[in-house]
């Protein structure tokens, strides 16, 4: 069976690497697009322990070691404080504006990509719970 | 069980007849189990005074401090003295500590300060000391005595051989997940110091042990730990009343390990998550500790505060002062034989933000 799988895997790879087809990929694909993640996800770190993100220098590690406390696997869900279903990046940028002292990021600015990305990251494994207080 | 003269019932005496004034608390049975005097002291922990630049400073953490100096400066009967219980800076800059201790300046009543590691890691406590004298130092007060540790250090390698500057050094142990910090240690030189200062002392006086960092193991990651607390514990294990007081962890924890009671205590800056909330690693808070409530962060001061403590039971009380939320009293339960929280001990009791996850 392993055999089997494996060399149905090298063809799909040999036929992949001339004549590129929808949803075919090969194992350096999926460990280039782990890597890509992870980048993004180590950029998130950096961003989180920095200070850079408002005005005040307070970084969200200060509240937030290995990001916790953050629960992404709860979002969307009804933010009392808000009065309205709320998503994870909402949250991250209600930060940005009151402990930090800074301005919002657009939704898919590099820098929210990578601090959500982050966040969830610190989070693997846990299971999904949408709309859990 | 004590029989105790409280402070006011002292003073009320010394009224009623003019020729007791001074006799009262000096003629008060000092030795635990007999009569004595109680007192209260108040306990502020973890103001991480930041400065930005020039003489602008974080807005919330100085508002914690002043909130947490102002309350205890209200409390009636007065408090016979004042723990700070370290980390009065966030980087250790003298900026940071002189507007700390500007602040603190304001308290009633006697000071004693604690080393926490973001006061320590800059110029390894040198102008934290000019400000507040040793790093370590015992002191008696009506029967018990204290001592206050220096907890924070680890080992020398990191210390002095590890980074090129002073400030990068304190920047890599202000992070508390950073894996290039260190575990704090209270060390040999210490340790020895502590046997000698103990060897003194009958068993029976009631011991009150002062340290920033849990002289306990609870989770490293976030050094939520004391390398050698086992060390520390067996010189402390002797003594039939030992309560050992920590900050660092800004969250409510207790525990007791053989006749050791231990009580952690608020920060005035921010909470801290449970170390259990970070889903990626083991830790180990104490099974007996019931959880604060989460934390609302829309309510700035929610999850911090300060606490009012006694020895009157011949153990410690712990009363939370928590802004924007029910106090909370910790209170060692003699029958148990280890703290309690009076309210919420029982399962029946918890409350749903005290599940934390």
């Amino acid at each position: 069976m392993l055999r089997s799988t494996l060399l149905l895997a090298f063809g799909l790879a040999a036929f992949g690497a001339t004549t590129a087809r929808a949803d075919e990929f090969t194992k350096t694909d999926v460990e280039r697009y782990q890597k890509e993640f992870e980048q993004v996800a180590a950029k998130g770190r950096e961003l989180w322990t920095s200070g850079a993100l408002g005005t005040n220098g307070v970084a969200c590690a200060q509240c937030h070691p290995n990001a916790a406390n953050t629960h992404p696997e709860t979002y969307p869900k009804f933010q009392k404080q808000l009065g309205k279903v709320t998503q994870l990046f909402e949250m991250v940028n209600w930060c940005i504006r009151n402990p930090l002292q800074g301005a919002n990021l657009p939704p898919d600015d590099p820098r929210m990509t990578a601090l959500v990305s982050y966040i969830t990251f610190e989070r693997r494994g846990v299971k999904l719970a949408p709309g859990q207080h | 069980m004590s029989e105790f003269i409280t402070r006011r019932s002292v003073l009320a005496g010394a009224g009623a007849s003019a020729a007791l004034t001074t006799l009262p608390i000096s003629m008060v049975t000092l030795a635990f189990g007999g009569t004595r005097e109680d007192f209260t002291f108040t306990y502020i922990s973890d103001a991480h005074i930041q400065q930005i630049k020039g003489a602008s400073f974080v807005r919330n953490w100085d508002q914690g401090l002043k909130r947490a100096v102002a309350e205890a400066n209200l409390v009636k009967p007065e408090s016979d003295f004042v723990i700070f219980g370290g980390d009065l800076a966030q980087l250790g800059k003298r900026e940071e500590l002189d507007h700390g201790a500007e602040i603190l300046s304001k308290l009633k009543g006697k000071l004693h300060a604690v080393m926490g590691e973001h006061d320590y890691y800059l110029d390894l406590g040198d102008y934290w000391s000019k400000l507040y004298g040793p790093h370590y130092y015992s002191f008696d007060h009506k029967g018990v005595h204290f001592i206050v540790l220096n907890s924070i250090l680890t080992s020398e390698q990191w210390t002095f051989h590890r980074w090129p500057t002073a400030e990068q050094r304190m920047l890599e142990m202000a992070g508390l997940d950073n894996p290039n910090g260190s575990p704090f240690m209270v060390g040999d030189k210490q340790r020895k110091w502590l046997a000698n200062d103990l060897a003194k002392l009958d068993k029976k006086t009631p011991l009150v042990v002062f340290s920033h960092s849990p002289l306990q193991k609870i989770y490293k990651g976030w050094n939520f730990w004391t390398d050698d607390a086992e060390e520390v514990q067996a010189l402390l294990a002797p003594f039939d009343s030992v309560n050992v007081i920590y900050g660092h962890v800004h969250q409510i924890q207790y525990n007791q390990i053989g006749n050791i009671s231990f009580n952690s205590v608020m920060a005035t800056a921010w909470p801290w998550p449970y170390p259990q909330s970070y889903a990626q690693a083991e830790s180990h808070l104490p099974v007996l500790t019931i959880p604060m409530n989460r934390a609302d962060p829309f309510f700035e001061r929610d999850a911090t505060g300060w606490q009012l403590i006694d020895i009157g039971s011949g153990r410690v009380t712990a009363r939370y002062q928590l802004w924007d939320n029910d106090q909370r009293t910790v209170a060692f339960d003699h029958k148990a034989g280890h703290p309690v929280d009076i309210a919420y001990q029982e399962p029946t009791q918890h409350r749903l933000p005290q599940t934390h996850y």
